[in-house]
């Protein structure tokens, strides 16, 4: 026979403030882990949708970013002529020699400079990139200093609003179009005409050479007749691979920040149910010799108690998801180190993080409450109930 | 002096309860200053610059060059004492996760102007005549065990190809606050090389570096610097080595304010534990209260009784944190040390430690004392338990 849940439910109940107290403990617990999966999950998500799995991307040899990279016209003209690579619908390679660099600019709101990505495009680089839409004004026109920026950049930076001009290598820049490439990295970027750019920052290398691939799995084949070249000193990657390299530091920051805060929220978390727990068990000494008297097994007063402590730790888990999921709403716009520029990502919520922490406050609730529960299956009946 | 026994005894009473609650203050404490001193550690390079230095670097970006010419021109400016110049050179030490911050400088103004980098006068002298030598800082010296004489080999990022260098010093900070991670070589080195290979990029140098005489003149400075290369292909822009260290941190600003966030809610969970504990407490020793009513007791004592207790917890509970917080620190600074040159528990952070303590068992007594004080002491004696 089993002790009903009602009465675990109603013996919250009758305690409030600790109950709540202890639950907004566990609430605040299961919000923090939430948020750092959701933050961790919003830079994969922006970073894995910003390359293309059959594209390729090739930069100079031992140079980790296309900052720091630079190819020679010589160079990129073979590298962009492999046979590997796909024919467009125009009956052209579809391959893009860009030029990467960082420029300083200030945000609106605080006048606090930071670093953004411009990209110096030719008219391939959109074919490689189908997620990229003008969603305002139009297209720059090749051999203009025309430039369009990421949706985060033209909300964020001064100058970079349809109309506005900026001021770079000498010369105005006006912006003629704003962009939106889904949730990628191209969104906190400024594109415009590779030549134009290249003349005017006077650097005459390219950064890199990005190309579509006709068969994915030509690549292995592709990648070793580039770095066996002795004409050439590049090396590729594909695409997907290159942007995970990129934030590979960040990624390893949050990781180590996300679970040594977990682990040491969830002791103390663990700890305000023990103590919750105990003080319930002490409380109801004589109680659960009645129940003992009436025939309930150990066990049942062992689940029983377990059961009070895992529903408030799970009420505590819906009402820090619930908060959590309105952490949707804010995007983290920051400077990554490795590339030393600008990168915009949103918290975002999946099931898995749903489930892993509704999963994760169970187990809280059950560490928490599995030993005071145990205290009060061990009672023994006759002391038990001449307490008091 | 009673009601201090009275407090001990009480705190006391329920010995599994304040175990595991002075326990959770420890971990709260024991979080809060790891993650302070990890947010003070962001802000190291600030606290580790001086006023006597301003930093000039392109206007357009840090990843742009000044070419070499614009040497002679700043130190012409009026209130400059020296000028020396420094290039990011990125290199990696055997692989990508050793990270060393290296830079290519001019060594003996580098050395001038930055007088908390301290060299043996010996080491010194080698190092400015012997182009092939670098010097690197205690800490990094110690992480690989490098000694003087040793062969360092670094793989260009920016700069491509393999270079060797030859340990010729160990510099110590004058200061706590100085960067001992780092490894500074000669421009020249660099420059020689760069002639032969890429001479698009020889007699260029990444910031200038100007030392003045008056650290009050650092704005005209700055001005004037940044006027003499106005409309060239290189404009610069000139900024105290402060501002300069200070945008690093602005542009991983929202990492910081999250760590910040955090930080405050590791103490907000810890003070529903702590108030918790303090609810349950007062709620047993109801009947108590009103019998100390009934005796003659004011409020006071009541509001003393519960209060004391609270804070005694909680103070337990920050020393134990405190002394944990330096090997914790010490720990963590370890694992995430390649991030961060400086990573020490500040005495602010400490203070902190303290006043959040001191909160949380003020707000934490505050519902239960409110409750006992208020209770009518008919009701208070008809509760049981």
């Amino acid at each position: 026979m089993r002790i009903p849940l009602s009465y675990s439910f109603r013996n919250l109940l009758t305690r409030r403030l600790t109950t709540t107290l202890t639950a907004s403990g566990m609430a605040l617990v299961v919000f923090v882990f939430a948020t750092i999966l959701m933050l961790a999950e919003g830079l994969r998500k922006t970073l894995v949708d910003t390359g293309s799995y059959d594209n390729v991307i090739v930069i100079r040899r031992a140079s980790t970013t296309e900052v720091q990279s630079g190819i020679d016209r010589h160079q990129a003209s073979i590298a962009e002529t492999q046979p590997e690579i796909a024919i467009g619908q125009n009956g052209r390679r579809l391959a893009a020699k860009e030029m990467v660099v960082i420029i300083n600019l200030p945000k609106r709101r605080s006048e606090k400079p930071s670093n953004v990505t411009i990209r110096g495009i030719n008219e391939q680089s959109l074919l490689l990139r189908p997620q990229v839409e003008l969603i305002e004004g139009r297209m720059p026109k090749a051999g203009s200093s025309e430039v369009i920026t990421g949706e985060n950049i033209t909300r964020r930076f001064r100058g970079c609003g349809i109309g506005e001009k900026l001021q770079f290598g000498m010369r105005d820049w006006t912006v003629v179009g704003a962009f939106r490439a889904g949730s990628t990295g191209f969104n906190s970027e400024i594109w415009g005409d590779v030549d134009q750019l290249m003349q005017s920052f006077r650097r005459p290398v390219y950064s890199s050479v990005t190309f579509k691939l006709r068969d994915a799995s030509d690549f292995e084949a592709l990648k070793e007749r580039i770095e066996s070249d002795p004409r050439l000193t590049l090396e590729a990657r594909r695409e997907i691979q290159y942007y995970a390299d990129q934030s590979e530091m960040m990624t390893k920051f949050l990781r180590i920040l996300g679970m040594s805060l977990t682990i040491i929220f969830s002791i103390g978390a663990m700890i305000g149910a023990t103590i919750t727990m105990y003080a319930a068990v002490a409380n109801r000494t004589s109680e659960i010799g009645t129940l003992r008297a009436l025939g309930f097994q150990r066990r049942n007063i062992l689940f029983a108690f377990l059961a009070e402590s895992m529903l408030m730790s799970i009420v505590g888990g819906f009402i820090g998801l619930f908060f959590a999921s309105f952490m949707q709403l804010l995007t983290i716009s920051t400077v990554n180190w490795q590339t030393f520029s600008e990168l915009a990502f949103s918290f975002t919520l999946t099931g898995s993080i749903v489930y892993e922490s509704l999963a994760f406050s169970v187990i809280m609730g059950f560490l928490g409450g599995v030993f005071p529960a145990f205290r009060a299956s061990k009672m023994n009946i006759v002391d038990a109930l001449s307490t008091r | 002096m009673h009601i201090l026994k009275l407090i001990f005894r009480n705190a006391l009473r329920h010995k599994l309860r304040t175990a595991l609650t002075i326990l959770g203050i420890t971990i709260a404490i024991l979080a809060f200053g790891i993650l302070r001193t990890l947010v003070s550690a962001w802000y190291s390079g600030v606290e580790a610059s001086s006023s006597a230095r301003l930093i000039s670097r392109n206007s357009i970006s840090l990843v742009f060059s000044l070419p070499l010419s614009y040497k002679e021109k700043i130190r012409q400016i009026p209130g400059v004492k020296g000028v020396s110049y420094a290039i990011w050179f990125n290199g990696t030490y055997i692989s990508e996760k050793n990270f060393i911050p290296n830079f290519a400088v001019e060594p003996k103004t580098f050395l001038e102007l930055y007088p908390e980098y301290l060299l043996p006068e010996d080491q010194k002298t080698v190092f400015i005549r012997d182009r092939k030598s670098a010097i690197a800082g205690r800490k990094v010296a110690e992480r690989f065990q490098w000694k003087v004489g040793d062969s360092i080999t670094l793989k260009g990022t920016i700069f491509p190809g393999t270079w060797e260098f030859v340990l010729r010093g160990i510099y110590y900070g004058a200061e706590k606050s100085a960067d001992e991670t780092q490894l500074f070589f000669h421009w020249n080195y660099l420059n020689e090389r760069l002639k032969k290979t890429t001479p698009r990029r020889a007699d260029q140098t990444g910031v200038y570096i100007i030392g003045i005489d008056n650290p009050d003149q650092a704005a005209e400075i700055s001005e004037a610097v940044d006027k003499t290369f106005k409309n060239s292909l290189a404009e610069t822009l000139t900024e105290t080595e402060k501002a300069f260290q200070m945008s690093f941190v602005t542009m991983t600003q929202a990492i910081v304010t999250v760590i910040q966030l955090v930080s405050f809610l590791v103490i907000i969970i810890i003070m529903a534990v702590v108030a918790n504990t303090m609810a349950m407490t007062a709620r047993e020793r109801i009947g108590e209260y009103a019998i100390m009513k009934t005796l003659g007791f004011g409020g006071w004592h009541i509001v003393i009784l519960i209060l004391g207790e609270s804070l005694v917890i909680t103070m337990i509970g920050c020393v134990l944190g405190i002394i944990l917080t330096f090997p914790g620190a010490g720990y963590f600074g370890n694992t995430m040390g390649n991030f961060f040159p400086v990573f020490d528990v500040s005495a602010m952070t400490l203070l902190l430690d303290v006043a959040a303590s001191f909160l949380v068992g003020l707000i934490a007594a505050a519902f239960p004392t409110w409750r006992a004080v208020n209770i009518r002491i008919a009701e208070g004696l008809r509760r049981i338990g």
